[in-house]
């Protein structure tokens, strides 16, 4: 190799041929690298600009915004969900009340299975309908077993309940010791004063580590750009709930805080047929939830990885099984990969 | 101030110098970069549904690659304790082309993070607001900044300082040389830290994650700058002599041990026990459910590694041409076994027992060749700058052309 030099020093006299050769050569291949990394990054022409705009880039994080910040964001998204929906939305930002704790607690003994509330979580909170996310996974539990692993995701009959089986929705447990809020780099998640573990779509990175670290398999990521069609949006919206998502970012479960903090229920237990979830103010002892806990059998999932859920699930042996004989036609359930 | 920047700008027309196989890997890797720039490209515009992620397995080869990098980067001080511990001077020089090595490695790490954001043009919010100390991504922000800036620093000074034909002052870089050391340890423990804590997944949840990380870096980063030397010291006429060589494959020899004595711990402990802890260890050797997607691989690279060890310790393959053999097969089998066989068996089954597998796109794979083909590129780059440098075939008071210069430091 050394050889090389010794040659490229004895051409000294053509040097000048030489440089204005390697001139011509490098502004050539300058043009042809610009112009290779033009053809590589042509998909960007698709990219829809509206999302990257600079008062969306300068947008302050949820706590940092004073009320004044907050309504002209707010005016912003109902000028963005009336430009795609047709639709001027009532958008609120609704907060947390004093003195109010909310709990969920389920009754193992009277859900059927019928993913009722699987899919009224959709419609009221404006998940894309493609692809589909659900926030609520039932699982086919084989009786005699709380182990998740022997539950089946996918399962579809004429009717349901099956025999032999009961059945177990999953959806965010609003822990009080929440894993996914710890390992956000950005506090993009938090949770509230009642309990409630919400997102800032709008702060939100999409990093994945809070879906990595929680142990419900509770966060969905909208993978790609979501779709609702306009006759099928909830107008009924709350900043930190179910206004339209972004592609790129986080959500999940929110107890539907849109309607909770305005004194309503949750549309999963409005839906349900069989009266197999309740929900309310754990501070209140004379709230239904405050009774179960007190008095029935309740558990919650996976205690030993410490989360301290705020989702309990109870049995109740004054409630015999299958009393409710009824069956109902099932609903699809969600993606499975 | 002038000077430096002069100095810059010769390096910069250098890297743009060279015979036919530096232009054509050069040009080989241009592409390939360009490539990776398309498929991310497309990735911007349509989301992450085009990589073979989910909200079941949603990490992948993106933080697989990750994982990888950041033991790559911390293995440079695997070159420099010789140096500065034990005072093998003869070392000192390799010393550099380690840490060049850790630079374009973070700075791979830093770009597969990026790839995997759905929302890329946030990342500064996480210097708005930074939830240190507690999530352990923010601890990974720093190890990894502070030590691009400490090797950037170290590797710079060191290499300025021949171009001016001056004695480095120790004052200047030996502190920030230790720091480097504690601070590599620290890059590879932090990220394995990010796993580790994550009490919702069994198969991370394990104390022994951080130390099988720094053996399997241990044995991976030191065999690729074998790898490295090899090309170095054969095209771009640089002397690596044989020793330097022989106590870089030492260290591969005991960090590989090392490394497959903790994996039979860890496979003891899980099979063994045989408790609910082991459903992604059983998935990942053996198939869970009727689902084998990891199977062939993770046996791949455990015959890979079992191979490298055996041919690191039989007596009559002490050549260097065994060892680059051996070296090649680490860097494989650690990949594979890092990467897919750490990073993906954790979220199979799901945690609420769902088995869904997953598999790369060739949208993703584009991505990830597309940054390694960038990071081979800066590498050879620095190289190609600093063997001239290194040699006193650049300096500031040569008034010679650079092509006339430097040419007799042809790079690959």
């Amino acid at each position: 190799m050394k050889s090389v030099a010794d040659q490229s020093n004895s051409t000294g006299e053509g040097r000048d041929r030489l440089s204005r050769r390697s001139f011509l050569r490098g502004s050539l291949g300058a043009a042809g690298g610009a112009a290779a990394l033009a053809a590589a990054l042509s998909p960007l022409r698709m990219l829809d600009t509206e999302d990257y705009t600079v008062e969306k880039f300068l947008q302050k994080h949820y706590k940092e915004m004073s009320p004044g910040d907050m309504d002209s964001v707010l005016d912003r998204i109902r000028g963005e969900v009336e430009k795609r929906y047709a639709i001027r939305p009532e958008l609120r930002d609704i907060k947390a009340q004093d003195g109010v704790e909310f709990v969920y607690a389920l009754h193992l003994g009277r859900c059927i299975g019928c993913r009722r509330c699987v899919h009224a979580c959709v419609q009221e909170n404006n998940q894309s309908r493609s692809p589909e996310i659900q926030y609520i996974r039932v699982l086919e539990m084989p009786k005699g077993s709380i182990d998740v692993e022997q539950g089946r995701h996918d399962y579809d009959r004429p009717t349901v309940p099956d025999p032999d089986h009961y059945y177990m929705p999953v959806q965010c447990h609003q822990c009080a010791n929440p894993p996914c809020v710890k390992v956000c780099p950005i506090e993009a998640t938090w949770q509230e004063q009642d309990g409630i573990v919400v997102i800032d779509y709008d702060w939100c990175i999409g990093c994945r580590y809070c879906e990595a670290a929680c142990p419900y398999w509770a966060r969905r990521f909208n993978f790609t750009e979501p779709k609702i069609a306009r006759e099928e949006l909830n107008p009924n919206m709350a900043y930190l709930s179910n206004r339209p998502r972004k592609q790129g970012v986080m959500e999940k479960c929110h107890f539907c805080l849109q309607r909770t903090r305005a004194g309503q229920m949750p549309a999963c237990l409005e839906v349900c047929p069989v009266g197999a979830r309740k929900f309310g103010n754990i501070l209140d002892p004379e709230s239904e939830v405050s009774q179960i806990l007190k008095n029935k059998h309740v558990f919650v999932l996976k205690q030993e990885v410490g989360t301290l859920p705020r989702f309990f699930y109870y049995f109740d042996e004054d409630y015999p099984r299958n009393t409710f004989n009824k069956p109902l036609p099932v609903l699809p359930g969600g993606s499975h990969g | 101030m002038k000077t430096y920047l002069n100095f810059l700008w010769r390096c910069f027309r250098l890297s743009f110098v060279g015979d036919w196989r530096y232009y054509g890997w050069m040009l080989g890797l241009t592409i390939i970069v360009l490539l990776g720039l398309n498929a991310y490209a497309k990735q911007l515009v349509y989301g992450l549904v085009v990589t073979g992620m989910t909200d079941q397995v949603s990490w992948g080869l993106y933080i697989a690659n990750f994982t990888y990098l950041v033991g790559m980067a911390a293995a440079a001080v695997m070159l420099v304790i010789p140096v500065y511990i034990y005072r093998k001077h003869e070392l000192h020089d390799l010393v550099i082309f380690g840490e060049l090595f850790a630079v374009a490695a973070i700075v791979m790490c830093l770009l597969f993070v990026q790839v995997d954001l759905g929302r890329p043009d946030r990342f500064m919010h996480i210097f708005w607001r930074f939830n240190f100390p507690v999530s352990m991504l923010t601890w990974d922000v720093i190890a990894l900044g502070g030590y691009l800036l400490l090797n950037l620093h170290i590797c710079g000074y060191l290499v300025y300082a021949a171009y001016r034909n001056r004695k480095p002052s120790p004052r200047f870089y030996v502190p920030f040389v230790f720091v480097a050391i504690g601070w590599a340890i620290s890059i590879h423990t932090v990220t394995a830290f990010l796993f580790v804590g994550l009490g919702g997944r069994p198969f991370w949840n394990t104390a022994i994650i951080a130390p099988r990380f720094l053996a399997s870096a241990f044995a991976a980063g030191p065999a690729f700058i074998i790898l490295t030397l090899q090309v170095i010291r054969r095209y771009a006429g640089y002397q690596v002599s044989n020793e330097a060589l022989r106590l870089l494959r030492n260290i591969v020899t005991v960090a590989m041990t090392v490394n497959m004595f903790l994996l039979v711990c860890e496979l003891f402990t899980e099979f063994y026990a045989d408790s609910a802890h082991l459903a992604s260890t059983k998935y990942l050797f053996l198939g869970l459910h009727g689902h084998h997607g990891l199977v062939p691989w993770i046996w791949t690279a455990i015959t890979l590694n079992t191979i490298a060890l055996i041919i690191l310790y039989l007596p009559f393959t002490q050549s260097l041409r065994f060892l680059n053999i051996a070296c090649v097969l680490m860097v494989v089998g650690i990949w594979i076994e890092k990467g897919m066989g750490l990073v993906v068996p954790a979220f199979i089954p799901t945690p609420l027992g769902e088995m869904v597998e997953y598999q790369p796109t060739l949208n993703e794979a584009l991505v990830c060749f597309g940054i390694w083909a960038f990071g081979l590129l800066l590498y050879t780059i620095f190289v190609r700058i600093s063997v001239p440098v290194l040699t006193g075939q650049l300096t500031l008071n040569d008034n010679v052309t650079p092509q006339a210069a430097t040419a007799g430091a042809i790079a690959k």
